[in-house]
């Protein structure tokens, strides 16, 4: 994108791109906002414009593109990633006329007629050499220096029409102020409103607002700084490492060097720190603000050392030492506004808290004059991921860019909250807690923390309880408390009377819903009524609290050190306070580090039937979190099993005379019941009940918890023993990936953990970002593990765009470490004395087959000799080969993504690794859309299926990666779907590894995002194979040499109707809803075509006719 | 000479007694509906508005719109929702509208409904949108044992009354055959205000996979032998009650339709034997009714029709034989060898 940005900028062509400005991945990837992205484009030519809030983001956009088509430069609009650009405010949009005035006709017919056109041919894009290109690149300065008096025209038009004035630097304050805060971005609301108060206490404080960054007006920003400016402190939202200064610091110090005297004569210049603040979202507070302004304090004072330039501000640099200390009580004289309702709510994503926040902003701020801010703070899970939301309301305008420090009213939606979180830090004396519970009064009061309660009792807390869940039940909501947690909001907040509260949130649900069915807006209604009724004051102050209160357990007992002191602060939503050295300088994290968490997010787990159980492992395998596992032994380490551990003997005549278990990680479940979906075992006179059923977690998690430890300290099966093309025994290899954060019932994540069971201990994955990439890489924790050896994946995500020529990268260097280390054992063989270096060990090794387990056994056992061999070795090949030796254990590289990576934005090079013939392993986990960003079409998607950007369902049909591949006829490709058949799965892994050239998996991964009920996924992999919508083959260039078809389908033809498929997933359905005969249409037309698909693989897969 | 095929139905005058009856995979594209019409269709009862399931639907897809919504945040929501959203009752409506539009023969509406109100009022909508007639799907499998049959039958007249107090569009009821006295319903229903009676509803009904014992939904196309269950009661009804009959399920052959309509039918509706052999079948069938009544030289379907029912008939006491042992006595060879037929 930034060469493209030269070009724009170099061929003056308008344009505006609007950024939500986020931080860039370095030491890890953050999708979280800071100035990271903006930055690495300033030298690029564009201009950059940047808003500070909501209001302005609206403005400035308009306001970009005059200013773009008048002044010819490309300008990027930017406000910051979430904080502004998911916060929700009330604000003034702009009317349709407003924005024409706002357009500039002639200046539109003037880019119309600058454009390429045949009717008069241009040539743009030459190539210039060094005769013109320098003087070529000068000619554009004077739009340059035009642009700042554009943008006050621009401004300045804006204003009229609007009232909302701007300036390209804004400075706020007394023009008496000695001390200038100069930043850009929602920051400057902050430090607005913390300057104000400081300014109330008699500071002589103020802030400049740099609205435009590129072109650089020097001119104008000193000129907006008063006369009076004694220090300045510049705040870049972003690191630079290595640089003088980050970027706004440098440019502020410059314009000040060039400026300062010319615009304010003999006035001496003032003295200018720098610092660092908010990056990756972090929070930036009034007590931040208050902190910087308190650190140029010295520079007043004559002869005081100079302050630290460079600092940083909200975070503990216990490293280098650059970060500001902050008055953790400084937050007490920023909140004066006393009518205003400041409310946080915890919830969890799936039961609607963020949605019944959004509709309350909705009913006040369109409803009432009161102004109305949202803000909204999500986890890194996709499963059980807790919400907070920060709402406040007002007759103020709201200028707070950061998190509720002082709530008024906290609503607790989850019982389990209560222990998990310190739900009532800062909560004003006097306030609201209303809490979701399932127990009655006394009983909610006895079971609460001390903790809480003595909060509770300090402050005077007004508690309030409803049976959300019950109600929410009984009105058919299912598990969406939404309506209900909102009734009892507008009831307790005073934010509205109660009685007006209620009939607007009835009409909000009339209108939002009215379209979607009468059920619906029935449903929400009765759910609506019934909750006032539910809602009961909980009176503490005639309670006994004086049970005891009860043990809270350690979940880290015996963990590492590491997780200890910095997951564990993490996972307790503490990490905003560990310090600069708890955290690796580059990136690199342990492994194993999910078995920690034990999050009990699920209502029902998994319990296995002994007695019915056939040990077929289709549970063990198709579970997307390996909660479930089987293990068989001989039947004495079974002995000191807890009691209650289930065993059975094994049936596997493999396995005769030993014992066979199943459990289940209880603490770990999501509850998705993939597991009992796909158990083929019934009881013959219950049929009903299966060998494995769900039933309610809490009353089995203890029970659980010690049949867990004593299954793990279990032996693991010799993996050399397993016949893998057996799926019951091939699911006695250990799983190497475990209680990812991925959505409950994932179909991705079984095909990580088959491959990890199968090849775990000797994989490197390059993983592209997406779901794969969020659920294997998201802190705090990691599913990738390693096993009793301490072998394990390594993992590494680059980006989205280069994963395969990432993966090839290692590849190539662990081939030439290979061939490295055999270079020196022939070298060595030469030097060494057979008893040093028996000839039969070189020769074993340079010529192991090391095609299956048995085989790679035995070559590590060869290569941990040889290593024996030469640790007492002075020679310097020795030493060198001491170090490559593991390079002659065989070692995967797999190249892992979602049809995102492989089918759009890194099929370039998934193709070009493809074709370099190198030993590598592409899984494409074929969602079939983008899914980890939210459902966006890719060229995977189906015909007729509704996607973003394919609202309309999707007009082009699939393209077929796996026949493309193909074509160079030396990759080894295959297509599988574990739902409709499981040990084609398996055996297609096993053949794509034992391939030694590029192999290409398609793996179809049913997904949230289909539309479908996730305990059901299996089932629509097989209906997907069964209509013929998803293939089952394999092509193998190795049958070619032994002179057979290359090509095997696998799977039959289709035995129900494509129409009948598609109608089991919304994907397809909602089409039928918005444009019915358009949804006709292209069904017949994706039947057509599969028919023609599967013509075509039936032909390819006979033998060619005889000429 | 061509006989008259031609014959009346809740007031419609159609070009033959071949109707098409209810069945989704026949009439939810308007191109099938063409093709009906083009193999000889004399009207076209339109698939069953059914709110249960489209209150199903209006569900499910608010669920899937919410699932995993507002979770995590760089995904909020999975899906694009459409501004415009068609809830089912519309889209139903919609096609009714355009089937209407592009067949010239009548389109006959068919409804289920979920409560009383909800009756009339689609019913209401049905009507604004054109249908040519209403057939009220009036079923339910009643479970509750406190609910008695009375209240059950007392439930369907009320549904029947409150419809034709709404609409004035010719009404039909299609019933089950379950009722304790189907006689008396019919009258109660003729008396609610119904012009015609379709005889009888074909059941979903569940079967039992004995390999993975679960339940699966099986809906087994009609033989010809299932015509004995209308046919029978047709016959009885036809000339008692001021309604048009209309034959449902087992007419696969043009005899099939002879025997209904002597029965007592005004038409038969047909529907197992155009989802196995396509919509070409009813021109066959007509073809094999206008060939019997020239064989026969019936001039007409008017003629024929309830010239076997129980009050026209030679031996009318054979339709109110109930007893196993009296149909045993009157069993004959060639009556079984008769009843194989070619299927």
């Amino acid at each position: 994108m930034i060469p493209n940005l030269y070009k724009l900028a170099g061929e003056l062509t308008p344009a505006v791109l609007h950024v939500a400005a986020r931080s860039l991945a370095a030491q890890g990837l953050s999708i979280f906002g800071d100035h990271s992205d903006v930055m690495a484009t300033r030298g690029s030519g564009c201009g950059i414009l940047c808003s500070a809030s909501v209001q302005e983001a609206g403005d400035f956009a308009a306001i970009a593109a005059r200013l773009s088509l008048r002044s010819r430069l490309p300008f990027l609009h930017v406000f910051d990633g979430f904080r502004t650009s998911h916060e929700i405010q009330k604000i003034e949009p702009l009317s349709d006329s407003q924005l024409l005035e706002l357009m500039p006709a002639a200046e539109i017919s003037a880019h119309r007629a600058r454009a390429l056109s045949p009717n008069r041919p241009v040539i743009r894009g030459t190539s210039q050499n060094p005769d013109v290109y320098f003087q070529a690149r000068e000619s554009v300065n004077r739009f340059y220096d035009a642009a700042p008096a554009h943008l006050i025209e621009a401004m300045a038009r804006l204003g009229e029409l609007t009232g909302r004035p701007y300036r390209p630097y804004d400075y706020v304050g007394p023009a008496t102020a000695e001390r200038v805060l100069v930043l850009m971005g929602s920051g400057c609301e902050t430090a607005v409103e913390a300057a104000e108060a400081l300014q109330a206490a008699g500071e002589r404080v103020g802030v400049l607002k740099v609205r435009l960054f590129r072109p650089f007006a020097a001119r104008l920003l000193v000129e907006a700084l008063p006369p009076s400016t004694r220090a300045i402190a510049v705040l870049d939202r972003c690191k630079e490492p290595g640089a003088p200064g980050e970027p706004l610091y440098l440019d502020v110090v410059a314009a000040l060097a060039e400026e300062w005297a010319a615009v304010h004569g003999a006035v001496p210049l003032p003295a200018v720190l720098g610092g660092r603040y908010g990056l990756s979202s972090k929070e930036f507070t009034p007590a931040m603000v208050k902190a910087v302004f308190d650190h140029l304090r010295p520079l007043l004072v004559p002869g005081q050392p100079r302050p630290l330039n460079h600092f940083t501000v909200g975070i503990d640099d216990d490293l280098t030492h650059r970060s500001l200390p902050l008055d953790a009580d400084v937050e007490q004289g920023f909140h004066t506004d006393a009518a205003e309702v400041r409310a946080v709510f915890y919830g969890l994503g799936s039961d609607g808290t963020v949605g019944a926040n959004k509709a309350a902003i909705k009913i006040i701020g369109e409803g009432t004059d009161l102004y109305a801010q949202g803000y909204f703070v999500y986890d890194s899970k996709k499963s059980g991921s807790v919400t907070v939301s920060h709402l406040r309301f007002g007759p103020q305008p709201i200028r707070s860019t950061y998190l509720i420090q002082r709530p008024t009213f906290v609503a607790c939606h989850q019982w389990d909250f209560v222990e998990r979180f310190d739900l009532l830090a800062g909560i004003e004396p006097g306030g609201v807690f209303l809490l979701n519970s399932p127990f009655a009064p006394a009983d909610t009061w006895a079971r609460l923390p001390e903790a809480l309660r003595s909060q509770i009792r300090a402050k005077g807390i007004q508690v309030q309880q409803i049976n959300a869940y019950q109600v929410a039940r009984q009105a058919g909501m299912g598990p969406h408390i939404n309506t209900v947690m909102q009734a009892c909001f507008f009831a307790l907040s005073g934010v509205l009377p109660r009685q007006e509260a209620f009939t607007r949130i009835r009409h909000s649900i009339e209108t939002s819903y009215r379209r979607k069915g009468e059920a619906v807006v029935a449903m929400n209604l009765a759910a609506l009524d019934a909750s006032l009724e539910h809602l009961v004051r909980l009176d503490w102050s005639s309670l006994d609290d004086s049970g005891p209160e009860p043990l809270r357990e350690d979940r880290l007992n015996g963990a590492p050190d590491f997780v200890r002191t910095v997951i564990g602060p993490m996972l307790e939503r503490r990490g905003d306070a560990l310090p600069v050295s708890a955290l690796p300088c580059d990136g690199t994290w342990p492994v194993g580090t999910a078995r920690w968490e034990k999050r009990n997010i699920a209502d029902a787990v998994p319990v296995w039937e002994s007695d019915l159980c056939v040990q077929c492992g289709k549970c063990v395998l198709v579970c997307p979190h390996a909660v479930i596992r089987a293990k068989v032994g001989a039947p004495e380490v079974f002995v000191a099993a807890p009691e209650g551990f289930r065993i059975a003997p094994a049936r596997d005549p493999a396995f005769a005379g030993q014992t066979f278990t199943i459990q289940v990680a209880a603490e770990d479940c999501t509850g998705c019941a993939l597991c009992v979906e796909v158990c083929p075992a019934r009881d013959r006179s219950e049929p009903k009940r299966k060998a494995i059923n769900m039933a309610p977690q809490r009353p089995l998690r203890e029970q659980a918890r010690g049949n867990w430890d004593f299954f793990l300290q279990l032996p693991e099966v010799p993996r050399a023993e397993l016949n893998l093309h057996k799926i019951g025994q091939q699911q006695l290899q250990q799983p190497l990936f475990e209680f990812s954060g991925a959505c409950g019932g994932c179909g991705e994540t079984p095909y990580l953990k088959l491959a990890s069971q199968l090849f775990g201990d000797r994989m490197l994955i390059a993983n592209a970002t997406g779901c794969s990439s969020i659920n294997g890489g998201n802190l705090p924790t990691t599913p990738w593990s390693a096993n009793a050896e301490g072998r394990g994946p390594a993992w590494s995500n680059s980006l989205f765009e280069d994963n395969a020529e990432f993966g090839y990268g290692m590849r190539v260097a662990r081939d030439q470490q290979r061939q490295m280390a055999l270079d020196l054992l022939e070298r060595l063989a030469g030097q060494l004395e057979p008893d040093e270096l028996p000839p039969p060990l070189a020769a074993a090794i340079r010529n192991a087959d090391q095609g299956d387990e048995a085989g790679i056994v035995e070559q590590r056992q060869r290569v941990a000799e040889l290593k024996a061999r030469l640790a007492g070795m002075e020679q310097p090949e020795a030493r060198q080969l001491l170090e490559l030796a593991d390079a002659l254990v065989k070692t995967n590289v797999w190249l892992v993504g979602g049809d995102g990576w492989a089918y759009d934005i890194g099929f370039g090079g998934l193709d070009h690794v493809l074709a370099s013939g190198r030993d590598v392993n592409a899984l494409v986990l074929d969602t079939e859309v983008y899914s980890n960003t939210g459902g966006q079409a890719s060229k995977s998607t189906p015909r007729g299926a509704v996607a973003k950007f394919a609202a309309a369902g999707k007009a082009a049909p699939k393209k077929d990666l796996g026949l493309m591949a193909m074509t160079y006829g030396t990759v080894y490709v295959a297509s599988v779907a574990m739902g409709a058949r499981d040990e084609h799965t398996i055996r297609v892994f096993l053949e794509a590894e034992s391939y030694p050239g590029p192999s290409l998996i398609i793996a179809y991964s049913h997904c949230i995002a289909h539309g479908i009920d996730m305990a059901q996924g299996m089932a629509h992999q097989k209906l997907a194979v069964d209509s013929g919508r998803w293939l089952l083959y394999r092509y193998d260039p190795r049958r070619t040499e032994r002179g057979e078809i290359p090509l095997q389908l696998d799977s039959p033809a289709p035995t129900c109707s494509l129409k009948e498929a598609m109608e089991q997933e919304n994907r397809f359905r909602m089409l039928r809803y918005s444009q019915p005969e358009r949804a006709q249409a292209l069904v017949r037309q994706a039947q057509r075509e599969l028919e023609c698909r599967w013509a075509t693989y039936r032909a390819l897969a006979q033998p060619a006719p005889k000429p | 000479m061509i006989p008259d095929l031609s014959t009346t139905y809740l007031g419609l005058a159609l070009r033959s007694p071949l109707v098409v009856g209810a069945a989704a995979p026949l009439s939810e594209e308007l191109a099938q509906l063409q093709a009906l019409e083009r193999a000889g269709a004399a009207a076209i009862v339109l698939h069953s508005l059914f709110e249960e399931q489209i209150e199903q639907e209006q569900l499910d897809l608010h669920r899937h719109a919410m699932a995993g919504a507002d979770s995590y945040g760089e995904a909020l929501t999975y899906v694009p929702e459409p501004s415009i959203f068609h809830g089912g009752e519309d889209l139903y409506l919609r096609h009714l509208e355009q089937a209407r539009r592009c067949l010239a023969v009548p389109v006959i509406a068919s409804l289920n409904g979920t409560s009383p109100g909800r009756w009339v009022e689609s019913a209401r909508r049905i009507e604004a949108a054109g249908a040519s007639a209403l057939e009220l799907n009036i079923y339910a499998i009643p479970t509750d044992p406190e609910l008695s049959s009375a209240a059950i039958e007392a439930e369907v007249e009320e549904i029947v009354r409150q419809v034709r107090a709404e609409v004035r569009l010719p009404l039909a009821v299609k019933l089950s055959p379950f009722f304790t006295n189907l006689s008396a319903m019919a009258r109660r229903l003729a008396v609610a205000g119904a012009d015609g009676l379709v005889l009888f509803n074909r059941f979903y009904q569940p079967d039992i996979d004995i390999e993975t014992m679960e339940v699966r939904p099986n809906l087994l196309l009609s033989t010809p032998h299932d015509l004995r269950l209308p046919l029978r009661w047709i016959a009885l009804l036809h000339g008692r009650q001021p309604v048009d009959l209309a034959a449902s399920g087992g007419v696969h052959r043009g005899t099939d339709v002879v025997r209904l309509l002597m029965a007592g039918a005004s038409v038969t509706q047909v529907v197992g034997a155009l989802l196995r052999h396509g919509p070409e079948r009813l021109a066959g069938l007509e073809e094999e009714l206008a060939t019997w009544l020239m064989e026969h030289e019936v001039a007409s379907v008017a003629e024929l029709v309830g010239c076997m029912s129980q009050q026209r008939c030679p031996n009318p006491a054979e339709y109110e034989r109930a007893q196993y042992m009296r149909a045993i006595q009157g069993y004959r060879p060639a009556d079984a060898r008769q009843a194989q037929g070619p299927w």
